[in-house]
């Protein structure tokens, strides 16, 4: 997903002058590093300081620049959360901050790297817009959506290569995007959550159950629409996330619906805990987010009536 | 000029003994503005008032009828508790309308208790949170060399801002990339809220530190009460030198009320009647003495 957003910064880089990346010394990591190397008046490493970081980008968006500032999601979303809240939002600037190696992706330097708080803080700052792209294409589409706002947006990265989704109808509509059809459960899943959602309706298919399955990659504004139509349909619902429940993307589904007076039977897998070291597959896994896990949620549903 | 001609015609650029006049003036808008409202920052507002007043009254390039030209020379308070000295002198530059000062801190007023962009005009950055105008700063300095333009961006902070540890991550930062006509003036009254900033977080040696840094520092600290001084220091800003360029300015919290003078107590304390009415003579005193010498 890094390569993917590495290379559109690049791409977009020729056709939108007023695109300028700020790193915070770990360029090699994010992948801004080849904006850098193309645009290297346009690039901005300012070192591991990343609230200087967030405002130098503030700063140059007064001027007519569009910055996308680049740091891990666990250090852009503590240490620069006065910076985002302050300046960015407050004054509703034209701000990418791009948070790479997001949820439990940087799984081997363990809970300390590990950003599992970002989507939380991030939707609580007024005017702020939040993006989990489920693959690499979203990643993309992601970053072309926040480029054209007035103001600012949040995009949680992925250190990882994940299964590509296919090409999302009208990604920039905010709605969930439908990966596949089905009457009994919906599983609405946020980020790379969706691919084990898949999986995870394959496994249900075999045992009678029909689920829907939808990626979502916009946590705020949280559009409930497509996702709304389809929980009316099947009654029941699964949110999934690579984050705490407290503030996070299930949370946000579950006031949704109350507030639309959908109702469904819900459940939501998210973590309650720090998490660990380890291989990231083996790690999810642990901490609940496997299609075992997601299908075993989406059958209690079911059984419940 | 006058003080009635200098108020009428903002467009005119001062020398030092008019711009006395005008701080002299605005001092006793702010003292009366905080007394009316009960709410608000006196101290770092008087001690900052001779530096503001002589940026937007001789120095900056600026079009109030056109606040957001993209070619305009760029002030941010960084202390921006002293929000009330800047909206007075940005309403007597001619922003915005003097008349609304009164209705400073007061619900639906644009002028929020710390400087808000977005509902000022003139307020090039909102600030309160301390520590981030020279990032910020850097930010805008660093858009002029991109986009080619000559404007200068200039960042007042306090000891407060240079408390916080942004700050630095911005003096090394702006040492890096040494932007032209980025200048760091700090507002030293060696006072904060809790005591006096030995007391709180020493600071010095303060043009050793910069310094250190990277800065090209000015090497006298001049005196931010006086005006002279503080056109002096603009001509410093003015000569050859590496860039990023620093002033500290030896200031007085709670300038012009002597009992309010360097007393850390006059940081945010409401200026209730007896406190106005003792100050307020002292006040006219040191403008009618200012204007005599015009």
């Amino acid at each position: 997903m890094r390569e993917a957003f590495g290379n559109e910064l690049v791409r977009l880089g020729e056709s939108h002058p007023e695109l300028v990346v700020l790193d915070a010394d770990v360029s090699s990591s994010t992948k801004s590093k080849m904006f850098g190397q193309k645009y290297p008046s346009r690039f901005f490493n300012v070192g591991v300081a990343e609230g200087n970081l967030a405002d130098v980008a503030n700063g140059l968006a007064t001027c007519g620049y569009h910055p996308v500032a680049n740091a891990f999601a666990i250090f852009l979303s503590l240490k620069s959360t006065d910076q985002i809240r302050n300046v960015s939002c407050y004054n509703n600037l034209p701000v990418v901050f791009a948070g790479a190696y997001g949820g439990l992706s940087d799984s081997f330097d363990g809970a300390s790297h590990q950003a599992i708080e970002d989507i939380a803080i991030m939707r609580a700052l007024p005017g702020m817009q939040v993006i989990v792209p489920s693959d690499a294409r979203q990643a993309e589409l992601a970053l072309d959506y926040a480029l054209l706002q007035k103001g600012p947006v949040y995009i949680r990265l992925n250190r990882n290569a994940v299964p590509d989704l296919g090409e999302p109808k009208d990604f920039a509509s905010g709605e969930a995007i439908l990966l596949r059809e089905g009457k009994d459960v919906t599983i609405a899943a946020n980020g790379i959550t969706a691919s084990y959602a898949l999986e995870a309706a394959d496994l249900l298919k075999k045992e009678g159950v029909d689920a829907e399955v939808f990626s979502v990659p916009f946590v705020k504004p949280l559009r409930f629409g497509v996702l709304g139509k389809s929980v009316r349909k099947t009654g029941r619902l699964l949110t999934v996330e690579e984050h705490v429940w407290e503030g996070g993307f299930g949370e946000a589904i579950a006031g949704e619906c109350l507030l639309d007076g959908t109702g469904p039977r819900f459940d939501a897998i998210a973590l309650h805990s720090f998490t660990e070291t380890g291989p990231y597959d083996a790690l999810l896994e642990k901490y609940g987010i496997n299609a075992g896990n997601i299908a075993s949620h989406a059958k209690a549903l079911c059984k419940k009536g | 000029m006058d003080k009635e001609q200098l108020l009428q015609n903002p467009e005119h650029a001062c020398n030092a003994k008019e711009l006395a006049v005008l701080a002299a003036e605005f001092r006793m808008e702010v003292w009366d503005v905080l007394h009316q409202r009960g709410t608000g920052h006196w101290g770092g507002a008087s001690s900052c008032l001779e530096m503001v007043t002589s940026l937007y009254f001789n120095r900056l390039h600026i079009d109030p009828d056109n606040p957001k030209w993209e070619d305009r020379d760029r002030f941010i308070l960084s202390k921006g508790h002293a929000s009330c000295a800047l909206y007075t002198v940005l309403a007597l530059r001619g922003f915005f309308s003097p008349e609304l000062l009164p209705t400073f801190r007061t619900l639906g007023s644009p002028l929020q208790g710390h400087p808000c962009m977005n509902k000022v005009s003139g307020v090039d950055m909102s600030t309160g949170a301390l520590g981030h105008g020279l990032s910020v700063g850097l930010g805008i300095a660093l858009a002029a060399r991109l986009s080619g333009k000559s404007y200068w961006t200039y960042v007042m902070t306090g000891e407060g801002c240079l408390n916080e540890g942004q700050s630095w991550e911005a003096l090394m930062c702006a040492a890096k990339y040494k932007p032209e006509h980025f200048v760091l003036m700090v507002d030293y009254n060696k006072v904060q809220l809790d005591g006096t900033e030995e007391q709180i977080m020493p600071l010095e040696p303060l043009k050793e530190k910069l310094r250190s840094f990277g800065w090209n520092v000015a090497p006298k600290a001049y005196d931010g009460n006086e005006t002279q001084d503080v056109l002096d220091s603009f001509a410093w800003m003015d000569t050859e030198g590496a860039w990023p360029k620093a002033v500290i300015y030896d200031t007085v919290k709670g300038k012009g009320v002597s009992f309010t003078e360097g007393k850390n107590a006059w940081h945010g304390a409401k200026i209730d009647d007896d406190s106005f009415a003792k100050g307020m003579p002292e006040l006219r005193s040191d403008l009618a003495k200012k204007e005599a010498s015009l």
